[in-house]
């Protein structure tokens, strides 16, 4: 089977002005179906770069960027958005759903923009299966400011879901979450990926890494380091030893 | 394009901002409200306007003496004085389409009754006056052709004299002496009022003019002919006709005498009170313009503020028509909608103002729709802009925007 990414010798320069920036340095990369993959970088590597080229966000100056098989790197503005709409998955570091409105509406979102017409009812099904998928349905009707942080990110996963992309690319994730909640987040993409989908994150933290299966290191603008995870955590069973560590020092707290 | 859809993400997004979504409008409420007030308030006047002319009397002409020089010294309307009841009975006898005549005498006199006196304009007139100027009697009946051709000494009273002279009991069947002659009241006219020209047309005394002519003024020709045409497209026809028989009558005199038509008066004063709503309507589309200048800073500013919002939609999926489509859609509804509450506003003005004010009020459909579309259409124009400007944003920078 061929992969679902090909990325063939990537390379971004930023023309600002009198100076060039080169971002990205020849990137070539293969990512299959079912892989689960986390990008680390210190600011500046040109990880976000790499991502916003994976989302077709923004075009490469040099190099092939294959998407399923297909030449997306010369694609116009809109051929692109297409893409984006039917292809990838976006889940943001600051979660990005539109403010008052609810969980349902926002999961909609993706399915007004589809190139063909998605009837009112089926846009509704899909959207509550997608809240399901990540354990919300019973929360549709609140609005995110009614949502604590980690069902926010549940709820722009789910919105990443619902057209049924190829990849879900997901930028910082757990960066505005705390460790617990971080971890909640990890579970829901371990789900995921157990079921098959593609996932490509960036994340800072090594520990958050460990939750993937393959870890790239980027470095001025090249992959630096390419490795499968080998002790991989598994986010049930932290959350397991966290609660059991948690009950511990209320027990400890509550003894004379 | 993905209309309904857009439409859909307009409307929600419209929704998820109330209060700004409001005070936008409001401007083009205001706007349009305005017009429509402004404009119904001029029409109320126009209609005013009209109603007074008429009240001078329907599809009426009337020929004015002229002027004569003595010894050189020019004389000015009225001084020629030299037509007569026989002008008149003419005029009715070889015109087609005249369907009343009366030979009008204007003479000031001291009227007196029970104690009480007044001074005031006593009007000779035939029978078919009360046809010409289109007023009934309240009380009584006017006199007829006998009375006229008896010189009798009766009379038909306005409501002014009614309340100056017999206050309290009823008028008719009393003695109203005149230049101290007495004559018996057989009416009452129907109260006009002041007419366009400030005169209390209510402020007379009508008698046959052969009475004025012989009793009262004791005079040979009469101050005015007043004529009624059957409809108003004689008027000019007739007009002409009465010119040239009126000359031949006074073969080979210059003129001495001026045939007026009613039209013309009423097309000058219609034409001011149109011109009048006119002026209303363009200072009230002023207003509308800057409500939708308001809706164009709203929309500018909504696009800075909803900038990250452009960005999420951008990134999953949105192409430039579509955010164009949005923000265009939602200055449309803000001022259609603006548009249709200000048309309330308007119509609620306007009867607000009749009922305080006493004044009439004429809600015009035409200003309702042209309000209502141009409303619409100040949406389109000044939500252009800042639609624009939306479309064009960059997914990656929006997203970046704090």
């Amino acid at each position: 089977m061929p992969p679902v990414v090909q990325l063939q010798d990537i390379h971004r320069i930023y023309a600002n002005g009198e100076v060039q920036v080169h971002a990205v340095r020849g990137i070539s990369l293969d990512i299959h179906k079912g892989e689960f993959i986390a990008i680390m970088g210190a600011s500046g590597s040109g990880k976000s770069t790499l991502m916003n080229t994976l989302g077709c966000l923004d075009r490469p100056t040099g190099g092939r960027y294959l998407l399923d098989g297909v030449d997306v790197s010369n694609l116009g503005r809109n051929e692109r958005a297409n893409i984006r709409n039917q292809k990838l998955g976006f889940v943001f570091q600051g979660f990005n759903l539109l403010a008052r409105t609810s969980a349902l509406e926002n999961v909609e979102l993706p399915m007004l923009y589809a190139p063909r017409r998605i009837s009112s009812q089926e846009m509704r099904e899909r959207a509550m299966h997608a809240l399901e998928i990540v354990g919300l349905a019973r929360r549709h009707d609140h609005l995110p400011n009614q949502l604590s942080g980690g069902q926010q990110q549940r709820v722009a996963i789910a919105r990443a879901l619902v057209n049924r992309p190829q990849i879900l690319l997901a930028d910082e994730p757990t960066g505005n979450l705390d460790s617990k909640t971080s971890v909640e987040v990890m579970g829901v993409f371990q789900k995921l990926n157990d079921e098959g989908i593609t996932i490509v994150m960036v994340t800072h933290e090594l520990d958050i890494a460990h939750y993937c299966k393959r870890n790239l290191i980027v470095r001025d603008g090249v992959i630096v380091r390419d490795e499968l995870v080998k002790d991989r955590l598994i986010a049930g069973e932290e959350l397991l030893k966290l609660h059991q560590a948690e009950a511990a020092a209320k027990l400890t707290a509550a003894s004379p | 394009m993905r209309l309904v859809a857009t439409t859909v993400i307009a409307l929600r997004a419209l929704r998820r901002n109330k209060m700004r979504s409001v005070l936008t409008a409001l401007g083009m409420i205001i706007g349009v409200g305005a017009v429509i007030a402004l404009v119904s308030i001029g029409n109320g006047a126009k209609l005013q306007v009209e109603a007074s002319v008429a009240s001078l009397g329907q599809n009426v002409i009337s020929v004015y003496p002229g002027s004569v020089s003595t010894s050189g010294a020019r004389g000015g309307w009225g001084s020629a004085s030299t037509l007569t009841p026989d002008d008149a009975l003419a005029i009715q006898r070889e015109i087609a389409g005249v369907v009343a005549v009366s030979p009008e005498t204007r003479d000031r006199a001291q009227v007196l009754a029970n104690g009480l006196n007044w001074n005031t304009t006593v009007f000779g007139e035939s029978p078919d006056f009360t046809s010409i100027r289109a007023w009934d009697l309240s009380e009584g009946a006017m006199f007829t052709e006998a009375d006229v051709r008896s010189a009798a000494k009766i009379a038909v009273i306005g409501q002014t004299i009614a309340d100056q002279v017999f206050p309290g009991s009823a008028p008719v069947g009393q003695t109203l002496r005149i230049r101290n002659i007495p004559f018996k009241v057989v009416g009452v006219l129907r109260s006009k009022g002041f007419n366009y020209f400030g005169t209390d047309q209510d402020d007379a005394v009508i008698v046959p003019y052969t009475s004025a002519m012989r009793r009262i003024a004791r005079r040979t020709t009469v101050n005015t002919l007043l004529i009624q045409a059957l409809a108003p497209e004689q008027m000019f026809r007739i007009q002409q006709e009465t010119t040239d028989l009126l000359q031949q009558r006074r073969a080979g005199r210059d003129p001495d005498f001026t045939v007026r038509n009613q039209l013309e008066l009423a097309q000058v004063a219609t034409a001011n009170a149109r011109n009048m709503t006119a002026l209303l309507g363009a200072i009230a589309s002023v207003s509308l313009i800057v409500g939708g200048i308001g809706i164009m800073n709203i929309m500018l500013v909504s696009v800075t503020e909803r900038t990250r919002e452009i960005g999420i939609r951008l990134a999953i999926g949105a192409h430039d028509h579509d955010i164009r489509l949005q923000f265009l859609l939602e200055a449309m509804v803000l001022s259609l909608m603006g548009g249709a509450l200000g048309i309330l506003l308007g119509v609620g003005a306007s009867q607000l103002v009749a009922q305080l004010n006493g004044w009439p009020t004429l809600v015009s459909m035409p200003a309702v729709i042209g309000a209502f579309l141009f409303s619409g259409a100040v949406g389109i124009l000044f939500g252009f802009y800042p639609a624009h400007k939306a479309a064009q944003l960059d997914p990656i920078e929006a997203l970046r925007f704090e």
